[in-house]
């Protein structure tokens, strides 16, 4: 006698611990196999595109830090490169600004990269893997908080520049940051790569293939997972990163697994560019030269005339670019994250749209999926690494 | 390849297509005939090595106080091997805003093209599944475009200081 | 204190009273429901540094079994049903907590897909701000709804089924 089959459909999220966040799967199952799964997002959208329209183009940095809030840095370098970009300052950052960026940016991929490995290994079952990443995690949230004053979302960057210089000792407790930070790695990878659990969960789990990757937009340690090589830090090097000498890692194993060891090199990497970045920090300015963009110094501000008159045209009108269309985008820790600025002359963006890295990257979730088993839909929401702040904007 | 050689190519390959070419800080952004877009990006990803398609976005000019059709639509797409970048704009009417979709050429763009419809309210022809994407189903209206208000249209508008 | 308790405010219930309200505030379970930036806070909370564990604050996946909902992050309109629909499904007694400015007022997202304030649809008993709160302060406010619990009235008699619980406003 044939069995009969029917097909069930069953609903993950928006409230589910390991949809990372609000995003909604409606799964078609045929016993424990995945027939057809659809993402459903938007539980998110806060409307930050539309908002910046109505901002000035500083007042829009606070917004960028809450669209991928696990890096809140890279998407404040997308957005003030863009920015400088659409102004033509691009030449005239001074070295101190360009080279605490970079670093600021990396220590923004391990965190982020940090969260990712809590939340996958979390996911999959191992809870000590959770707490050892959120223990080193707290370091960098440190780090911020002395920089910025915030934990998370930290303001710091601007047009032009940086928001302030580093406080002192800063220095010192970065560079023990790093010595120590290949050792925890090797602590996850001990906890986690050798584990027959592990392995099993994620080995041949949400295999892509590379052409389909690019295909389907996915960008980021999801595409070197997938054996193409392609950063935009190396290719479209920008904050003087083609100073820094670093490997990009690449894996043709297309599968979980292949993203998990790449985002693991991925985080050694940064703590070999973080190193770097220390030995070549000098002292300097860390403002543009520009008066119509940057603020001037505050002794400046009281002490004469052409600082005072500046620092009141930018507080209370901005600055105005010149018409016209960029795109900028940098190797966020998700991915290609762009932001493509419009404008008008005038003082806010005239449009302002970007291109998150997640977005795109969630958009292969059903290929990764269908066929495979239920369990592994978890698996591969968590190598994804998606956040949900940065799909819905 | 440089930039420049490809939009010679398709200016060739497309004669009357290419309506404008415009050079601002270095990117290239080609104004192009809506009819065609699908027909360009094929070449552009067949011939010239366009694989990727970073990103698509709607753009309401109503409030840039430019002559011309309403909407465009910007296409950013990337030679992922000479390592180029192009922009493709079509223009859309105001009325009834349509262009024929491009998630045949790339597949990125499916959902992309869901989200110009749901924002920006710019219709795709031939679309395999274009349904709002960000907005509930049941929304009324595209926030984006530019008689949207931000703070949506059943509230009381903002009166405070602004600059 | 009159017939909506009629075990009265004697000696036996109102130790009673404390020792569930005791308990309750003591064991504050919550919803594992993150909603954006502050989720990640929140769950820095859970995490070694801070450990939530140690207020007996455990996470549970499902409403059925939790009394606490901590809102941390925008609510936007196309999530509200969800949120309604979860604490509809929480047991009595439950409470709820907005962490940061968006769940307390909307934040700076004042747009047309986002609630200005979970307030407009359920009962928040503690408002953490904060863009968002340290972890600090989400603990500061755990604590000021377990005062808050410790202040209720009739709730032994509430859970036998003998009149309301009686809060202070």
């Amino acid at each position: 006698m044939a069995a009969m089959t029917e097909t069930m459909t069953i609903n993950m999220g928006p409230q589910h611990p390991s949809t990372h966040g609000v995003l909604r799967l409606v799964l078609e199952l045929d016993g424990e196999n995945v027939v057809k799964a659809t993402p459903h997002i938007g539980f998110l959208h806060r409307g930050v595109e539309k908002l910046s329209e109505y901002r000035t183009y500083h007042q829009v940095i606070p917004l960028t830090d809450r669209l991928d809030y696990l890096a809140p840095m890279s998407n404040n370098l997308g957005y003030v490169l863009a920015v400088e970009k659409l102004l033509g300052i691009t030449d005239q950052i001074p070295e101190r600004a360009k080279v605490i960026r970079v670093m600021l940016a990396e220590l923004t991929r391990i965190k982020s990269h940090l969260v990712w490995l809590a939340c996958h290994a979390l996911d999959i079952g191992a809870m000590t893997v959770f707490i050892y990443c959120f223990r080193e995690r707290e370091h960098i949230m440190e780090m911020y908080e002395k920089i910025s004053g915030a934990r998370m979302t930290s303001n710091y960057f601007r047009v032009g520049g940086l928001s302030a210089d580093l406080p002192a000792g800063f220095e010192k407790e970065v560079r023990e940051f790093i010595d120590a930070m290949p050792g925890h790695i090797e602590t996850y990878e001990g906890l986690l790569t050798g584990n027959k659990i592990w392995q099993k969960r994620i080995v041949g789990v949400g295999v892509i293939s590379g052409e389909d990757a690019l295909d389907i937009g996915i960008t980021g340690g999801s595409l070197r997972g997938s054996g193409i090589d392609w950063d935009l830090r190396r290719d479209h090097p920008y904050s003087g990163y083609e100073d820094y000498d670093f490997k990009v890692p690449v894996d043709d194993g297309c599968d979980t697994w292949a993203r998990y060891k790449v985002r693991l090199d991925e985080m050694r990497e940064s703590c070999k560019i973080v190193r770097q970045a220390l030995d070549k920090l000098k002292p300097g300015p860390i403002l543009a030269d520009v008066p119509k963009v940057c603020l001037p110094p505050k002794q400046d501000v009281v002490n004469t005339i052409e600082g005072l008159i500046h620092h009141f045209k930018i507080i209370t009108e901005g600055f105005k670019p010149e018409a016209g269309e960029i795109y900028q985008s940098v190797e966020a820790p998700k991915g290609e994250l762009g932001f493509y600025l419009v404008s008008d002359g005038s003082a806010r963006p005239y449009r302002m749209k970007i291109r998150p890295p997640s977005f795109l990257n969630l958009q292969a979730l059903p290929q990764m999926v269908e066929g495979r088993l239920i369990a592994d839909v978890v698996a591969v929401i968590g190598t994804l690494d998606i956040v949900l702040g940065d799909i819905d904007r | 390849m440089t930039d420049q050689a490809a939009v010679e190519k398709l200016k060739a390959k497309f004669p009357g297509s290419v309506l404008e070419v415009k050079e601002f800080r270095g990117e290239l952004t080609l104004t192009v005939k809506a009819e065609d877009i699908v027909a360009i990006c094929t070449f552009c990803k067949k011939e010239l090595g366009y694989t990727m398609l970073a990103d698509l976005a709607g753009l309401d000019l109503s409030a840039m106080g430019v002559a011309g059709p309403r909407f465009q639509v910007v296409y950013n797409i990337y030679n992922i091997k000479a390592k180029q970048r192009l922009r493709l704009k079509a223009p859309v009417e105001e009325r009834g805003p349509r262009i024929d979709t491009v998630s045949g050429v790339w597949g990125s763009a499916n959902w992309l093209e869901r989200e110009c419809w749901d924002l920006m309210g710019i219709s795709f022809n031939n679309h395999p599944d274009l349904r709002r994407i960000l907005m509930p189903d049941d929304w009324v209206g595209h926030p984006l475009r530019k008689d949207y208000p931000v703070q949506g249209p059943d509230r009381e508008p903002y009166q405070g200081r602004q600059i | 204190m009159g017939v909506d308790q009629p075990l009265g405010s004697n000696f036996v219930t109102t130790s009673l009273d404390k020792l569930v309200n005791w308990s309750r505030s003591r064991s504050l379970w919550p919803m594992t429901f993150g909603l954006a930036c502050c989720a990640i806070e929140m769950m820095a909370t859970g995490a070694a540094r801070f450990d939530l564990d140690r207020f007996g604050v455990l996470f549970r996946a499902s409403p059925r079994q939790a009394d606490l909902i901590v809102i941390a992050g925008t609510v936007t309109k196309k999530m509200l049903p969800v949120i309604q629909t979860v604490y509809e499904q929480m047991p009595e007694p439950r409470y709820v907590i907005a962490m940061g400015a968006c769940a307390c007022s909307g934040g700076v997202f004042d747009t047309y897909s986002t609630v200005q304030g979970i307030d407009e649809a359920l009962p928040v008993d503690v408002y953490i701000p904060g863009c968002p709160p340290r972890p600090e302060g989400l603990l500061y406010g755990l604590l000021k709804l377990q005062e808050k619990i410790m202040k209720e009235r009739n709730t032994f008699g509430a859970a036998i089924g003998l009149g309301e619980v009686v809060r202070e406003v």
